[in-house]
């Protein structure tokens, strides 16, 4: 290994490269601290690689851009923060419905409303995953080191193509614009997905047909021939709307358990000194990296303690953090914010386990000596 | 390592994030593990600023630093805030303009013409963060001179290249000159 495969890279820049391998090739946007280095990154680079970059008048045109050009075939992103990330929840929800694969990145700063733009915080979990209205499941990556930024924005990509879905990749202000010291992967050796497209002739596609044993409808490319309609309205196969109850129940069926029936394929993790754990913490993104710290200090003063990660949020790992809640008495979810991640482990463990929370929204980052104090309290 | 966590501190604008980024990337070429970050207001420029380096052997997680082992601060307002936190033993490097000092006997002070010297002999307020970090590097001896200046290369803006190796020497001076004066107030 020469010393050139290792790079100091900012977390919002392995955003961008990550993007691009996984052939991210148009981005609109609305520049948004701390997210803001995605948006010039994507501008620098993408007309370089034959992309596009387009800065929108806002949010909302921003993210409707996006599905416009997914739906042409691009690989399509955009990327914001709280402010703008509650805006664009009415085009996560028409992606939702219409299938439309997209990435939606989430670089979270201090809420509710404009709150603390250069701060950190970790209070949209929740909004990521019941922003939008109606009856829907949805796909939130988190990841906590700047390389993890990278591969985890491939596999939102590739997710998204996968599955047909908006994908939401979670950040924070702490990750997104802190450097470290990465080792890029050989780019070739990347797995990537592409939708899967029609191979019906042009006057037999029926763009919301699913075949026997698929969830995922064929995707044809806006503009090749193939003639179809999108709408946010409840649809029947051919894409126009309809009024039909058991057609509107199949459809929202379908739409959630593509997802929730998949959950070894979406649900990803790590662990981290859990073999041999009695107590376990679970935290995530930035907030992990403090936990780590806090069991290395905790670990040498003989306590058993390990840490579950999980970088895929929504939807929950619930299979392996019920696992561990059988194996282990007391389970503690620290998170910048007031315990939102916290009652959704409650609910999963909460029957075998004691589950605690830490956590608190002032705009800095939980600090691992807080960690520790906590943990020794309980 | 002497030294692991480098705090510095000033007012937006002086350039103390690209300091801290290069700081950073010379100690990665020198084989280290390094996690930069860095904190600011909501203002483009004035308010206060500080960029923040670990530069470690073993990996680093908590990305953040609370107590550091060298503070630099180049406004009184940010050595006002930032003062408490330098660990005891550890080191201080401050511009000579920060007249009202706490009293810390516990570290090793360097007050040094730092703005001054980019100002009038340099020409150029905006390289005060390279005159800087070459005091950092020269006081530190955390990561070897060829990797400093060449990160620094790789990290200016076109053109200001010349303009910036010069500062990074001029910094290395500063600290040559004060030892030098030092060594005589003790004789």
């Amino acid at each position: 290994m020469g010393e050139e495969t290792f790079k100091l890279m900012q977390g919002n820049e392995a955003c961008v490269e990550g993007a691009i391998t996984a052939g991210l090739n148009f981005f609109a946007g609305y520049p948004i601290t701390p997210s803001t280095e995605i948006a010039e990154l994507s501008a620098a680079k993408l007309p370089r690689v034959g992309g596009k970059f387009i800065q929108m008048e806002g949010e909302i045109a921003s993210i409707s851009a996006i599905i416009g050009a997914s739906l042409t075939g691009k690989k399509a992103m955009t990327a914001t923060s709280g402010p703008g990330f509650s805006l664009k929840q009415e085009g996560i929800g028409y992606a939702v419905m219409a299938e439309v694969p997209c990435v939606i990145v989430n670089v979270q700063r201090g809420g509710p409303s404009t709150g603390l733009p250069t701060s950190p915080a970790q209070g949209d979990i929740m909004q990521t995953r019941w922003g939008t209205h109606g009856e829907h499941s949805i796909i939130v990556l988190y990841p906590s080191t700047v390389r993890e930024i990278f591969d985890t924005t491939i596999k939102a990509f590739n997710l998204a193509e996968k599955y047909r879905t908006p994908v939401i990749l979670l950040m924070d202000e702490v990750i997104g614009h802190m450097r470290e010291k990465v080792e890029m992967p050989n780019r070739e050796k990347i797995a990537i997905y592409n939708r899967k497209k029609p191979s019906s002739s042009l006057e037999k596609y029926l763009p919301y047909k699913v075949s026997e044993g698929d969830m995922v409808p064929k995707m044809a490319n806006f503009g090749e021939g193939y003639r179809y309609h999108t709408t946010g309205l409840v649809h029947d196969e051919t894409g126009f709307p309809t009024n039909n109850g058991k057609i509107a129940e199949e459809l929202i069926n379908r739409l959630v358990h593509k997802i929730e029936n998949n959950l070894d394929d979406i649900v990803d993790y790590e662990e981290y000194k859990l073999q041999d754990a009695e107590e376990v913490i679970i935290s995530y993104g930035s907030t992990a990296r403090s936990a780590k710290s806090a069991i290395d200090v905790l670990r040498k003063e003989g306590r058993k303690i390990g840490l579950f990660k999980p970088i895929t949020i929504w939807p929950t790992a619930k299979n392996q953090i019920e696992d561990l809640s059988k194996r282990t008495s007391r389970i503690s979810v620290i998170e910048m914010n007031m315990g939102q991640y916290f009652l959704e482990i409650e609910r999963i463990a909460g029957k075998y386990s004691k589950v605690d929370k830490y956590g608190r929204s002032n705009g800095e980052l939980i600090t691992p000596k807080e960690i520790v104090s906590f943990i020794k309290e309980g | 390592m002497k030294y692991s966590e480098f705090r510095l501190s000033g007012s937006g604008g002086q350039g103390l994030i690209l300091a801290g980024i290069i700081l950073a990337e010379a100690a990665l070429q020198n084989g280290k593990n390094v996690v930069q970050s860095q904190s600011y207001g909501p203002e483009a420029r004035g308010g206060a600023s500080k960029a923040e380096v670990i530069i470690s052997d073993d990996l680093i997680y908590y990305p953040k630093i609370e107590n550091c082992d060298v503070l630099l601060a180049l406004t009184q307002k940010a050595y006002d805030k930032y003062i408490d936190s330098l660990k005891p033993g550890g080191l201080l490097i401050l511009d000579n303009m920060i007249t009202r000092k706490a009293n810390r006997n516990d570290v090793d002070v360097y007050s040094m013409p730092i703005l001054s010297t980019a100002a009038d002999k340099l020409n150029k307020m905006m390289v005060a963060n390279i005159v800087a970090l070459g005091c950092i590097c020269e006081l530190s001896n955390i990561v070897d001179k060829k990797y400093v200046e060449k990160a620094v290369m790789n990290r200016v803006p076109h053109g200001t290249e010349e303009l910036n190796k010069k500062a990074l020497i001029e910094g290395f001076k500063l600290v040559k000159d004060k030892k030098r004066e030092m060594y005589y107030e003790v004789c």
